[in-house]
């Protein structure tokens, strides 16, 4: 539990100093709202169009996040580091995975109010959003955090990771854009199979964690 | 290097396919979607074996992981790479049979078909993966690791695209009835044999590899020793 807080506060210190990954992430999501605006010639959403706006722009986001996930263990021996230090390998898996949620909340709190301006007529469907988003950020962090791990060692690895990765996130996309829709409906908030859908991104998480648990040890055997 | 066992697999693979096809078109009675519906026959057990390949894969990588022997990463690529290309055959064979049945050649309001290409989609990866990866060692345990997370993937995929639409894909096996005892028997025979020609394939393909690997190791010793 020691290792693992001394990894996640690592993590969230750096990122704090530096600030290497949160502005981009949050410029890039606002910049991306810009380009959905003309791309799709809307300047208002509501419904299913609102809903994958949303949900595809923190996906693409959180890419950006997900390559950087490694850089500095890449560049800096943190990968050595770890395997010489008695503690049980997977911690790693589990801080990086609770870096990046923490990263993705962090970008929600500014985007998700942004797009809410941009796009929304109130902000009644906001609160509703908090469990899908943070159900789905769990299984992007999870997810991405393996998917990152692997393409990091590799020779391709900022075109590997997003290629591997979207496919596999295809359940998460599904579920968060099938309980916003109703959420975002012109007309209120609705709740159309709201469980239904929280459900299963709920099952996808535990998959994932589970998974990545398994066989995150592997990754780092050399 | 074929040895006998591997060369009855294959001759049983034939025999059994072309038994089941020879059932679909004379035995099997015509069904109300016309002749189209007969490529029923071939569509459905190439994405079943597809799909079965990949759980097979997923297995082989555990295996892998375990004992280390590269025999098990093997198989696992080789059960992958079939495994696509049943799956690419399920799509071709899964749009020509949309075309005939529904006159679109793609339907994203198709859960089965939108599952499939997903899951192909993913597959594909693996290659890139592959070649990503210089060390031969961590080529094959990063393999495997994708091999099992995606294996776990695959139902959960499944699981949300059927979620996300309501069906219109025939179901194969349905609450309410199935197919009639002819169909049903023809379309067994038809997913025994190919079964049995995926099994018969990766027999081949594992054979040919061993047998590079033993021609390159030969090569190797001869090299070094003159």
């Amino acid at each position: 539990m020691d290792a693992f807080a001394a990894l996640l506060g690592k993590d969230l210190r750096v990122e704090l100093r530096t600030l290497r990954s949160l502005p981009a992430m949050a410029l890039f999501a606002v910049t991306i709202f810009v380009a959905f605006r003309f791309g799709l010639d809307r300047t208002g959403l509501e419904g299913g169009l609102a809903a994958g706006v949303l949900v595809v722009t923190l996906l693409f986001a959180a890419i950006l996040a997900i390559n950087r996930l490694f850089v500095a263990e890449r560049e800096e021996g943190g990968f050595e580091l770890i395997r010489l230090a008695p503690i049980d390998r997977t911690l790693l898996f589990a801080a990086k995975a609770a870096a990046l949620f923490v990263y993705l909340v962090a970008l929600e709190l500014v985007v998700v109010p942004i797009f809410a301006l941009f796009f929304l007529d109130s902000a009644a469907p906001l609160p509703p959003l908090v469990p899908v988003l943070l159900l789905a950020d769990l299984g992007l962090a999870l997810t991405g955090t393996l998917v990152s791990t692997i393409a990091t060692m590799s020779s391709a690895r900022d075109l590997l990771a997003p290629l591997i990765l979207l496919p596999l996130l295809v359940p998460v996309v599904i579920a968060a854009a099938g309980a916003a829709e109703p959420v975002l409906r012109a007309g209120g908030p609705e709740y159309e199979r709201f469980g239904t859908w929280l459900a299963v991104l709920g099952l996808y998480d535990g998959v994932f964690a589970l998974v990545g648990y398994g066989v995150f040890d592997y990754l780092l055997d050399d | 290097m074929r040895t006998p066992s591997l060369r009855a697999l294959a001759v049983a693979a034939v025999v059994t396919l072309l038994g089941g096809y020879a059932l679909a078109f004379f035995y099997a009675p015509i069904e109300a979607e016309g002749f189209i519906q007969k490529i029923f026959y071939l569509h459905v057990p190439l994405a079943i074996v597809a799909l079965l390949g990949f759980m097979v894969a997923a297995v082989h990588a555990i295996r892998h992981l375990r004992t280390r022997d590269p025999v098990h990463d093997a198989r696992s690529y080789v059960s992958i790479h079939l495994s696509v290309i049943f799956a690419v055959g399920a799509l071709l064979t899964g749009a020509l049979w949309a075309k005939g049945q529904w006159g679109v050649w793609w339907e994203w309001r198709e859960p089965t078909l939108v599952s499939f290409l997903i899951v192909f989609l993913l597959y594909a990866t693996y290659y890139p993966l592959r070649y990503a990866v210089e060390d031969r060692d961590r080529q094959a345990r990063y393999a495997s690791v994708f091999a099992i997370t995606a294996g776990a993937f695959v139902p959960l995929n499944f699981l949300a695209v059927r979620l996300a639409e309501p069906f219109i894909h025939p179901r194969t096996f349905s609450s309410t009835g199935g197919l009639p005892a002819e169909m049903l028997l023809a379309f067994l025979v038809c997913l025994a044999g190919m079964v049995l020609l995926w099994v018969s394939l990766v027999g081949f393909e594992l054979g040919s590899k061993r047998a590079s690997a033993d021609l390159s190791r030969l090569r190797t010793a001869l090299g070094g020793g003159g």
